[in-house]
C-alpha cells in the first residue's frame, strides 16, 4: 500500500553536489525543500576519521562508499546485435551513494568546459566543413555558451575551494596558467598544490619538446580556505587517500562539508535519507509531473510525494533510469533515430606509459586527487589541426602522483613475472621509483552509443534495469594513436631506465578495469524538443516542473573530468529557479 | 621522535596545524591505554584440510621467502584468504547475482552462479583433480617446478576443468586474493608486521606530507608504517 504524503514545493531526488547545491540555493530563497536520499547520512567525523578511512581493501578495492550492485546495476552490452549481461560488480566506474554522492570520494580535479564543446557542432563545421563530422556522430551544440556559464563555474570553484593558476584573466595570457583556457574573470580561490616530482620531470621535458603544462586545477586545498558561504577546509596533507575516500581533514571539497550541511541549518529543508524512488508521476495531460513515488528501504514502506517542482539529482546514470522508468519523453531509438530519452550516452578514452628511473624517487604515496601537470595542447588549443588525424575532440596529458596504495599501485617494467622472487624483487625496485604519463581524451557521441531499458534483468524494487551499450568508435581509436604517439615522444625524451609504452586503447570498452566515473548523456541539453530531453535551463521539454542536474544532460563527453559543469549548472539552475521559474512556471524556453 | 615518522599526536597537532580541519578531526582513545590488538588467531574458519594444504602451498611458492619478506604463510596470507572467503565479500556481497546466466564476452567481467567462496572451493578442487590427472600428485605435494608450471598455464588459460568451471576466472580471483593477502591492512589477517608495506616503502594509513613533498623531493622517505590497529 501506498502512503500518500502532503505536498511539497520543491523535491530533490539525490542529494550530492547538485542536491546540495540547489538545497542550499533554493531554502535561503525562502522556499520549502525536501530531498529524497536513497543511501544513508554520511559526516566527516563519523565516517571519515582517521585511521578507518585509510582502509584500501574496504574503500579502495570493495568499494565500500558506492553504490551497491547487489541491489541495482546496469546490463551492459558494446553493440546493438549483443545479448546485454549486468554489470554484476563494480569496475569501470563507482557511481557514488549516500549524503554527499560521488561528492565524496572525487578527486577534486574541476575543469571549465568552454564553446570548445559547448558549440561542437558548430565549430567544427565552420573550421572543417560540414562533411568532416561522420555521419553517426550524433553531436549537437548545448545551447548554450562559455560566457553564460563562467558567473557560474566562478562560483562553484569558490564553494568548492579550487587550487590552480589562471592561465586567461580576462583575455591576458598569464604565465604558469593553461594559455588554451577560456578567459576566466577572476584568479582561482587558491594558489595551486606543491608540484610532485613526477610532474617537475614532465613539465621540463614537455616545455622543452613545445608543450605547455601547468598545474591541474583541483578542489584539493592547497592551505587552509574559508569558502564564501563560511564552509572551512583544512589543507590537504598529500596522504594519498584521496579517490575512493572521504578527505578526514576536510581539504577536498565536498557537498557534505559545505553547502549540504548549511541546507540543513534552515528550516526550510528536510533531508530523508534511505528514500529510494522508484517513479516520477505525470499528470493526466502529461505536461507536468506530480511527484514521485518512493520505498524507505528501512521498511519497505512506499509513499507517494507530490511536489510543485521535482528536480532530478542522482548520478548521472541514474536519472536518465529514473527518466525510462516514469515514460516521460520518448526513449531513443538508434535504428530509427527517434526519441532522446536514453540518446548520446558517452564516456572517456585515455592511454597511459610507465617510466622507470633507476636511482630516483618518486615517493608515490606523497599524492592527492589532482596534483598533476596537464597540457591542453591537443585539446582546448582550437589552433591544433585535428584533421591531420581526422578526429573531433581531443586529450589532454600529464603526469603527477595521485595514491601509492599498494592493493592497485605495483608498477614494474613489462615481461617481469606475476609471482615469486623476481617478482618481489621488481616489485620493491621499482615501487618507488617509477611514473606515468597519462591522457584522458573526449569521446564523441555515437548514434550507436546509447541508454533504454533491459528486457529481463531486473532490480532489487523489480524495476527493469538500465541497458548501456557502449563502444569506442573509429573517432575515438585516432586520437588514441596520435595521443599515444605523443606520450612517447615526451616519455623516449626523459630518457628513462625502463619505458612500458603507452598504446591506444582498442578493442572494445570492457567493464572490469577501473577506466572513469565520467558517465555523460541519455537526457541531454539542446535547441529542440526533437533533439534533447532539456533545453538550455536543464528544464524537461515534456514537463515545464521538472528539471535535470548532473552530467546526464551533457550532449557529448569531453577531455576534461566533468564535475566543473556540473556545479556550474546546478547554480545556474539555482539562480534560474529562484529568479525565474518559481515566480511564473511556465517553460522557459518556447518549443 | 623523529620528524618523519608521525604518531597520532603528531597527526593531531599537525591537523590543527592544518587549520581548519581541527575541529572536524576525530581520532580514537589513546592508543598507550590499550594493547596493540594480535593478529587474528591461526586456525581456518572456512578453508577444509585438502583446501588448506593447497592454500598453504600456493601462497609459500607466489611468496618465497628472501630478504623482503619471509614466506606466504609466515606472512599470513592464508589467513587473509581464509577470513576474505569466510566473510561478506565470500558470500558475494556487493555482487549482482540474480540470473539468467549467460557465459558473455571477457568484456562484460564475472558472469557465474557461484559466489567467490564457492568459485574457489571448486576451483581448489578442480585444479587438485587436474594436478592429480597430470602429475599423479595434488598440488600440495608436488615439486615447486611443477607448481610453476600449473600455475603459469592456470594463469595463461591453458588449463581445462572438466566440471566446466573456467581456470581463467579461478586463477584471476587466486591471484587477487593473494596480492591483498600481501599488501592489505594487517586488520584483515595478512601482511603480518607490515611485511608488504616494508618492502615497498609504504608508510601505511597515517600521512602528513604537506612539507615532506617539498623536503623529500626525489629523496627516499625513511617509512615506518603504521596500520590501523597501531592507531587504535
Amino acid at each position: 500500500m501506498t502512503t500518500k504524503l502532503k505536498e511539497v514545493d520543491v523535491l530533490l531526488v539525490g542529494l550530492g553536489w547538485t542536491g546540495g547545491i540547489l538545497a542550499k540555493e533554493l531554502t535561503a530563497a525562502g522556499h520549502k525543500v525536501v530531498a529524497l536520499e536513497r543511501g544513508g547520512m554520511r559526516s566527516t567525523e563519523n565516517d571519515f576519521a582517521v585511521p578507518r578511512i585509510r582502509d584500501d581493501l574496504r574503500f579502495g578495492s570493495r568499494n565500500d562508499l558506492m553504490q551497491n550492485p547487489a541491489k541495482d546495476t546496469l546490463t551492459i552490452r558494446n553493440n546493438p546485435s549483443q545479448l546485454a549481461l549486468p554489470m554484476r560488480r563494480l569496475g569501470s566506474f563507482l557511481p557514488g551513494e549516500g549524503v554527499g554522492g560521488a561528492g565524496v570520494h572525487w578527486n577534486g580535479v574541476t575543469w571549465r568546459w568552454n564553446d570548445n564543446e559547448l558549440k561542437v557542432r558548430s565549430l567544427y563545421e565552420e573550421r572543417y566543413g560540414k562533411n568532416y563530422i561522420p555521419a553517426d556522430m550524433t553531436i549537437q551544440d548545448w545551447g548554450i555558451t562559455y560566457a553564460e556559464l563562467e558567473p557560474y563555474y566562478e562560483k562553484f570553484e569558490r564553494t568548492a575551494g579550487v587550487s590552480g593558476k589562471a592561465g586567461n584573466l580576462r583575455g591576458t595570457i598569464q604565465q604558469g596558467g593553461n594559455p588554451f583556457e577560456a578567459p576566466r574573470a577572476s584568479e582561482y580561490p587558491l594558489p595551486p598544490l606543491e608540484s610532485s616530482y613526477a610532474s617537475e620531470l614532465f613539465n621540463k621535458t614537455a616545455t622543452e619538446l613545445g608543450h605547455h603544462p601547468f598545474p591541474c586545477p583541483t578542489a584539493n586545498a592547497s592551505r587552509a580556505y574559508t569558502n564564501p558561504d563560511g564552509s572551512k577546509f583544512g589543507a590537504c596533507q598529500y596522504c594519498g587517500f584521496c579517490e575512493r575516500f572521504g578527505c578526514e581533514a576536510n581539504a577536498k571539497g565536498s557537498p557534505h562539508m559545505t553547502v549540504i550541511p548549511i541546507a540543513m541549518k534552515n528550516a526550510n529543508f528536510e533531508l530523508r535519507t534511505h528514500s529510494w524512488v522508484t517513479k516520477v508521476l505525470k499528470d493526466s495531460s502529461g505536461k507536468r509531473v506530480t511527484g514521485v513515488t518512493y520505498t524507505n528501504v528501512m521498511n519497505g514502506q512506499e509513499f507517494e510525494q507530490p511536489a510543485g517542482l521535482v528536480v532530478l539529482c542522482a548520478y548521472a546514470i541514474n536519472n536518465v533510469h529514473l527518466m525510462l522508468l516514469s515514460g516521460i519523453g520518448k526513449p531513443y531509438d538508434p535504428v530509427a533515430q527517434t526519441g532522446v530519452i536514453g540518446k548520446n550516452y558517452c564516456y572517456q578514452t585515455g592511454a597511459s606509459a610507465n617510466l622507470f628511473f633507476e636511482g630516483k624517487y618518486f615517493n608515490p604515496f606523497m599524492g592527492t586527487g589532482g596534483l598533476n601537470a596537464r597540457t591542453d595542447d591537443f585539446h582546448s588549443n582550437w589552433d591544433f589541426d585535428r584533421s591531420k588525424y581526422g578526429y573531433v575532440g581531443g586529450a589532454t596529458l600529464g603526469a603527477g602522483m595521485t595514491n601509492g596504495r599498494p592493493l592497485g599501485y605495483r608498477p614494474v617494467p613489462a615481461g617481469t613475472p606475476r609471482w615469486g622472487k623476481a617478482w618481489k624483487d621488481a616489485t620493491a625496485k621499482w615501487y618507488n621509483s617509477a611514473m606515468n604519463i597519462n591522457a584522458s581524451g573526449a569521446v564523441m557521441a555515437n548514434r550507436y552509443n546509447y541508454y533504454d531499458l533491459d528486457p529481463t534483468y531486473r532490480n532489487a524494487f523489480g524495476q527493469p534495469l538500465m541497458r548501456m551499450t557502449f563502444a569506442s568508435k573509429e573517432n575515438e581509436h585516432k586520437m588514441g594513436r596520435q595521443i599515444a604517439a605523443v606520450i612517447n615522444e615526451i616519455a623516449k625524451a626523459m630518457n628513462p631506465t625502463h619505458l612500458n609504452p603507452a598504446s591506444a586503447r582498442s578493442g572494445s570498452w570492457s567493464v572490469v578495469p577501473y577506466q572513469s566515473t565520467h558517465n555523460t548523456g541519455g537526457t541531454i541539453m539542446g535547441a529542440n524538443p526533437g533533439n534533447s530531453a532539456v533545453n538550455k535551463f536543464c528544464q524537461s521539454w515534456d514537463c515545464h516542473n521538472l528539471f535535470i542536474m548532473g552530467a546526464s544532460v551533457f550532449p557529448h563527453n569531453s577531455a576534461y573530468n566533468p564535475t566543473g559543469p556540473v556545479g556550474a549548472l546546478a547554480y545556474r539552475a539555482a539562480d534560474t529557479l529562484k529568479n525565474v521559474y518559481l515566480k511564473n512556471p511556465a517553460p522557459l524556453v518556447s518549443a | 621522535m623523529s620528524e618523519e615518522n608521525f604518531g597520532r599526536r603528531d597527526f593531531l597537532k599537525s591537523a590543527i596545524a592544518g587549520g581548519a580541519a581541527a575541529a572536524t578531526v576525530s581520532l580514537p582513545a589513546p592508543a598507550a591505554a590499550q594493547p596493540i590488538p594480535a593478529a587474528p588467531a591461526a586456525g581456518y574458519s572456512f578453508l577444509n584440510p585438502e583446501e588448506a594444504a593447497f592454500v598453504e602451498a600456493l601462497v609459500d611458492h607466489m611468496i618465497p621467502a628472501d630478504e623482503h619478506t619471509p614466506k606466504g604463510t609466515a606472512v599470513g596470507v592464508h589467513i587473509y584468504i581464509d577470513r576474505a572467503l569466510a566473510g561478506g565479500w565470500g558470500k558475494g556481497d556487493r555482487l549482482y547475482m540474480q540470473g539468467p546466466w549467460a557465459p558473455g564476452v571477457p568484456e562484460q567481467g564475472y558472469q557465474l552462479p557461484l559466489l567467490p567462496a564457492e568459485l574457489y572451493r571448486n576451483g581448489i578442487a578442480d585444479t587438485n583433480q587436474y594436478c592429480v590427472k597430470t602429475y599423479g600428485k595434488p598440488f600440495d605435494q608436488m615439486t615447486a617446478a611443477q607448481r610453476e608450471e600449473v600455475l603459469k598455464n592456470l594463469d595463461g588459460g591453458k588449463v581445462t576443468f572438466e566440471s566446466g568451471l573456467s581456470s581463467r576466472v579461478f586463477f584471476g580471483v587466486v591471484y587477487q586474493t593473494v596480492m591483498e593477502g600481501m599488501f592489505a591492512d594487517p586488520i584483515y589477517g595478512g601482511n603480518k608486521d607490515k611485511v608488504g608495506w616494508k618492502m615497498l616503502g609504504f608508510p601505511g594509513v597515517i600521512q602528513v606530507n604537506q612539507q615532506n613533498i617539498v623536503k623529500y623531493k626525489n629523496k627516499k622517505f625513511p617509512v615506518d608504517p603504521v596500520s590501523i590497529a597501531d592507531m587504535s
